[in-house]
């Protein structure tokens, strides 16, 4: 393993060394997989991509799926499938690190479906990050699918953490009785970067309920596009929250769309982009810091 | 000592304040008071350096400050605390006491710093200073802030404003504190409680300086319009 793949995995997984437990490492399209008692990774044989079962009632494990990309001109695809079994609680640390230092462009699509059982909880964490000075794309298209049977919950935490010029980013979900949905996503763009976001979001079940929080940060002359649609079909309760700081040239496009199709469906969104506030960059220089470390103060603590 | 030589502040053909004269002492409690719009905000965020003056000088210990912003000014000891305390998304409470303390917060000083203004430390420093919390709770983690900071000049634009009955006497034990720290503290306020703790009295009219000196001379000539009592006597 590299410098370079240290630094990646430590940014993306919080890894310094193997993890324990079930994983799968892949780079450059090769994986090493790991399996446990209790969960098991199978490789595919008809696509490129990994079936995940976890079995039922399986309690506090981890699964660690980092993938790193240091080869220019390499497009990964990669399909990963994962079976939470009835009753599973099981905490899913994934991510991708680019590093390109090259003039083609590097990318990652990953495509993962979650099916989420009766009873079952996952904790799933997703770091986006690249490095390298080559003047080829950095590029990461993320594609998830959770399917959510009852009382199952599903917490998400994606965070594109910076060096991406071009992320788009698809969210899909269905959610039965009881089921529960919480999608936190922080991003940060610079420079000429695009992340583009779309979450879709089917409340089908009786009291399922959706919570959207988005945060993100435009520098420079960058572009961040959100859009999220909730439907609501049942007595249900959905939020989307959509916050965004610009700095500079920047743009952020935000639409919050939802859909109520029961007169019991409470739907909630809210939007609001602008620049730091004044009174905020002012409060931090009374206690003695300058203008710009204010505003990396509030910017970290924004997408902390 | 702070000392404001013949500050004047205009904004077009509008005289905001007109050639005020002051010096403040260490170890001293200044109130300022005076009308709505008599200047009062205006003169303590021209000394943070939030807005300059149009004509004057600003000296701390015999420097001049004219030329220095906010920052250089806070470096120098001066602290400000708002009348409406500044919300921010993602930043905690520890957040904020570390920016102040200027390094790591050791989790005794955070919980001392929230206990003077009578918050409990476990329940607070993982807050994150948004609309979650009261503007009761804001104000008085504002004060626990700037108690933090430990600045030598402190501050406060209306304290008062937003506070809840419980807390105005240790906000008044706050002043106190700062006094023994032999600090200098500036409170533009309207309330009695705080001017009966002054040491000096500054009062501001139609942008004018009417009168400045010690307490016991001042209170006695106020109007009531410039102060009111509390409702509630026994806090």
């Amino acid at each position: 393993m590299t410098n370079i793949d240290k630094e990646l995995l430590s940014q993306i997984a919080d890894l310094h060394s193997t993890p324990e437990g079930a994983y799968s490492f892949r780079k450059n399209g090769e994986s090493q997989i790991n399996s446990t008692a209790e969960i098991e990774i199978v490789q595919k044989t008809d696509k490129k991509g990994i079936d995940i079962y976890v079995k039922p009632n399986v309690k506090g494990k981890s699964l660690h799926i980092p993938v790193i990309v240091t080869k220019g001109g390499l497009t990964d695809v990669v399909y990963n499938d994962f079976h939470i079994g009835d009753g599973a609680e099981v905490t899913i640390v994934a991510g991708c690190g680019l590093h390109n230092t090259t003039q083609e462009d590097s990318a990652h699509n990953g495509i993962h479906s979650f099916h989420l059982g009766k009873n079952s909880v996952v904790n799933y964490i997703e770091k986006h990050l690249a490095l390298g000075e080559g003047s080829g794309g950095k590029i990461l298209n993320p594609v998830t699918q959770i399917t959510m049977k009852t009382n199952s919950t599903f917490t998400m935490e994606t965070t594109q953490l910076g060096g991406v010029t071009s992320s788009d980013r698809v969210t899909k979900a269905k959610l039965a009785k009881n089921a529960k949905l919480v999608i936190k996503e922080k991003i940060l763009t610079t420079n000429t970067q695009t992340a583009n976001t779309k979450f879709y979001v089917d409340l089908v079940g009786e009291d399922s309920s959706v919570e959207v929080v988005s945060r993100s940060v435009a520098k420079d002359k960058s572009y961040q596009n959100f859009y999220s649609k909730v439907k609501g079909k049942n007595r249900c309760f959905g939020h989307v929250s959509c916050d965004g700081i610009l700095v500079d040239n920047a743009r952020i496009d935000s639409t919050p769309q939802i859909v109520c199709e029961n007169v019991e469906a409470t739907l909630v969104h809210e939007a609001a982009i602008g620049k730091i506030a004044g009174e905020q960059l002012t409060k931090l220089m009374t206690m003695g810091l300058t203008e710009q470390e204010a505003e990396d103060l509030i910017i970290k603590g924004f997408l902390k | 000592m702070l000392e404001l030589k013949n500050i004047t502040y205009k904004v077009g053909h509008k005289t905001i304040l007109d050639d005020i004269n002051l010096k403040f002492e260490y170890g001293d409690i200044v109130a300022i008071t005076g009308h709505n719009g008599s200047g009062k905000s205006t003169l303590v965020k021209l000394i943070m350096g939030i807005i300059n003056q149009t004509s004057g000088d600003i000296y701390l210990n015999g420097q001049c400050i004219n030329k220095l912003n906010i920052t250089n000014r806070a470096k120098m000891g001066i602290g400000f605390t708002f009348q409406q305390p500044v919300k921010f998304k993602g930043l905690t409470v520890a957040n904020l006491l570390e920016t102040a303390v200027g390094g790591e917060l050791a989790i005794k000083c955070g919980c001392d710093y929230l206990s003077k203004v009578g918050l409990c430390a476990k329940d607070y420093l993982a807050r994150e200073l948004d609309s979650n919390l009261s503007g009761g709770e804001l104000k008085r983690i504002e004060l626990a802030i700037n108690l933090a900071e430990n600045k030598k000049i402190n501050i406060f634009d209306e304290p008062e404003a937003g506070i809840d009955i419980w807390s105005f006497g240790g906000l008044t034990d706050i002043f106190k504190e700062l006094k023994s720290r032999n600090g200098i503290t500036i409170i533009v306020t309207h309330q009695q409680k705080i001017l009966d703790i002054a040491d000096k009295i500054v009062v501001l009219n139609s942008s004018k300086l009417e009168k400045f000196g010690p307490a016991k001379e001042i209170l006695p000539t106020l109007h009531s319009f410039t102060c009111k009592k509390l409702e509630v006597e026994n806090d």
